[in-house]
């Protein structure tokens, strides 16, 4: 199986994808109070800009990244100005430019997608397939 | 007959000199390459021949189905493999045109950008990007009136950035179309109507009895259409 | 041209075709007709985050050209998300004008794309072009009574310089309510997301989400909940069916388009209604949509 390439360091590479400052956490949490969907995370908003800031790639193993919907709650909140969304994003996209889907597309049963809306199903497959 | 010039061409690379005036696939022939699969009517309708090619000192590659583009001085040319696309399975009676259909069968139509690849590889000049977004929409009808020119030829999904299998998606909605919105032509009832009735069924049972070599013959001299 | 440049979105055309319905009728009726673009595709639903991928801006790009084509200087969307995905490509190309000039040179078979189309939400026109005080003058069936709950979601008001309101306190959707003669009702979860997309592959995930802002909006009084989003309106209504048979005690309410409340106030077409929630609204027949063809 195809593995991500690990000669960068991941905080760079998430840094490039997302645009954003990294180091400009200062951990207040704010993010991980306010996100909607923190309760269905292994690891918390915050935990996972903790980790790319120590240089720790078990936070590739969270499911975090593939929770956040981009609903841009911390985003509107961070008081550093840090676009979390983005930094979900770029890390989505280290998969998903490898082809490491998160979803498999041919596996949705006829059944699924008959009850499911085009705009769940466009957004869905934006964020989770490459 | 008089000789063409003759020109330089480049299959798969290589250097060949072959008359003008000859079609993609005519060059590749005279130039000894010989087609197992990938030809068929030799006439442009049939799909079987899509290819791909770029012209001297253009950047963009081009498309064309190799029975129908002639070569010129300083083209690229070579053989596509078949677009290994595939069909959904799915039993016609038993669909409805009403639902999302098009989306269930071929769910990666959601993954479109949009970004019109498609449409510049179609030798059929179909705007097969707005048949894409119309599918995705649900929109039977206007799916089966834009790919109703298509030839299956697989270019469009050969160079899809998203995997989507145009031709098939846009034979499930004409189906659908045909099956529900279209009426019935009346020459067809009247056909089947013969066929039911028997008025083949000798004819049939002749040919299925027939020993090879007769059959061969029948077939060598059948009626064909006239080649111009 | 009489009228505005309307880019529909495909949920307008399939799962969420009272929303268009409902928002042709009212605008008909307040003298601005939508004009749909002639042509258009899927915007993509949601904007692209990573710094290098200009791919996926494409798709909403080519709809401003459309908007481009009709020599209109706007372009109103209804669906929230198709709002969100469509305002934010227009000012990241705008902002950078490398990237526009690369996806210029890409769809080399269009024109190219000049940057100056103005992506509305339907709210703003109503809130800022025509104003509450008109729409109220036009309500012949005043939703008296009716408490309504103003659900945003997130792609109405985030981020800050798309969103059409404040990011924490939106009161546009409440505006709109009182001046049909309804009682607007705010709740805490009025802006929190819903789980949008994940309703794919992490359904209860999503239905979870959607008890939270259901019940939320009914401890706040509220008897309808409105929204723009046809996702939204999708999770919250597809979750209450699965909330009817877990709990007991679950009542259900109503999910509308902010668009259906004004046609039913306005005395227009507002698409299906449920029967029960049109008579306690206007007390008497609701205008019946046409069979639409398609």
């Amino acid at each position: 199986m195809k593995q991500l390439a690990r000669s960068d360091t991941l905080r760079e590479k998430v840094e490039e994808l997302s645009g954003q400052n990294v180091f400009a956490c200062y951990q207040c949490g704010m993010c991980s109070a306010g996100c909607p969907l923190s309760e269905e995370m292994d690891l918390l908003p915050h935990q996972v800009v903790r980790g790319l800031q120590l240089e720790d790639w078990t936070v590739m193993e969270s499911n975090t990244m593939w929770i956040c919907a981009s609903c841009l709650t911390c985003e509107a909140r961070c008081p550093h100005g840090v676009d979390l969304a983005c930094v979900m994003e770029a890390m989505r996209q280290l998969y998903l430019r490898k082809s490491l889907d998160h979803i498999a597309i041919d596996k949705l049963t006829t059944e699924e997608i008959a009850r499911l809306p085009q705009i769940a199903l466009v957004a869905s497959f934006r964020k989770k397939t490459g | 007959m008089k000789q063409n010039k003759m020109i330089k061409i480049f299959i798969m690379g290589k250097a060949y000199q072959v008359p003008a005036g000859l079609t993609i696939m005519d060059a590749m022939e005279y130039a000894g390459y010989r087609f197992i699969r990938g030809a068929g009517c030799r006439s442009g309708f049939c799909g079987a021949c899509a290819t791909i090619y770029r012209k001297a000192g253009e950047y963009r590659f081009e498309f064309a189905l190799a029975c129908q583009e002639m070569v010129e001085e300083g083209i690229h040319l070579a053989q596509l493999p078949f677009t290994p696309a595939p069909r959904a399975g799915y039993i016609l009676d038993d669909l409805d045109a009403s639902e999302n259909v098009l989306l269930q069968y071929y769910p990666e139509i959601a993954c479109c950008v949009s970004c019109n690849t498609c449409t510049k590889a179609c030798p059929q000049d179909i705007e097969v990007m707005d048949y894409i977004q119309a599918a995705l929409r649900g929109d039977i009808k206007q799916v089966t009136e834009l790919s109703f020119d298509c030839i299956q030829c697989g270019l469009c999904s050969m160079r899809c950035p998203a995997d989507i299998k145009h031709y098939h998606v846009a034979q499930l909605a004409r189906r659908l179309y045909a099956k529900s919105a279209s009426p019935t032509p009346q020459h067809l009832k009247d056909r089947i109507k013969e066929i039911e009735a028997g008025k083949f069924s000798d004819e049939l049972e002749e040919l299925t009895t027939m020993n090879l070599d007769e059959l061969k013959e029948r077939y060598a001299a059948r009626q064909i259409e006239p080649t111009t | 041209m009489k009228g505005i440049a309307y880019f529909p979105g495909c949920s307008l055309k399939e799962t969420a075709k009272d929303f268009e319905i409902s928002a042709i009728a009212v605008m008909d009726a307040l003298g601005i007709p939508l004009i749909e673009l002639k042509r258009w595709n899927c915007c993509g639903t949601v904007f692209s985050l990573t710094s290098d991928d200009l791919m996926h801006h494409i798709a909403s790009v080519r709809n401003l050209i459309r908007a481009q084509e009709m020599e209109s200087p706007e372009v109103v969307v209804l669906c929230s998300m198709c709002f969100n995905t469509l305002k934010r490509v227009s000012l990241r190309v705008n902002r950078d004008e490398e990237s526009l000039t690369k996806i210029n040179a890409f769809m080399n078979k269009e024109l190219d794309y000049a940057g100056e189309v103005e992506v509305k939400h339907l709210l703003e026109i109503l809130r800022d072009r025509i104003g509450w005080e008109q729409v109220s003058e036009k309500v012949i069936h005043p939703l008296d009574g009716v408490s309504i709950a103003a659900y945003y979601g997130c792609t109405l008001v985030r981020p800050h310089e798309v969103g059409i309101d404040d990011t924490e306190t939106p009161t546009v959707l409440q505006e709109m309510i009182e001046s049909l003669g309804a009682t607007a009702v705010s709740f805490p979860f009025q802006t929190e997301c819903c789980g949008s997309y994940q309703i794919v592959d992490r359904r209860d995930l999503v239905i979870n989400r959607s008890y939270r802002i259901l019940s939320s909006a009914q401890r706040a009084g509220a008897q309808v909940l409105i929204t723009a989003c046809p996702l939204c309106q999708y999770n919250l209504d597809e979750a209450q069916t699965e909330l009817a048979e877990r709990l007991p005690d679950y009542t259900s309410i109503p999910v509308l388009y902010f668009t259906q409340a004004i046609a039913l106030a306005l005395g227009v077409e507002a698409g299906t209604i449920p029967d029960l929630l049109a008579e306690s609204l206007v007390g008497q027949e609701i205008p019946k949509k046409e069979e639409t063809t398609r």
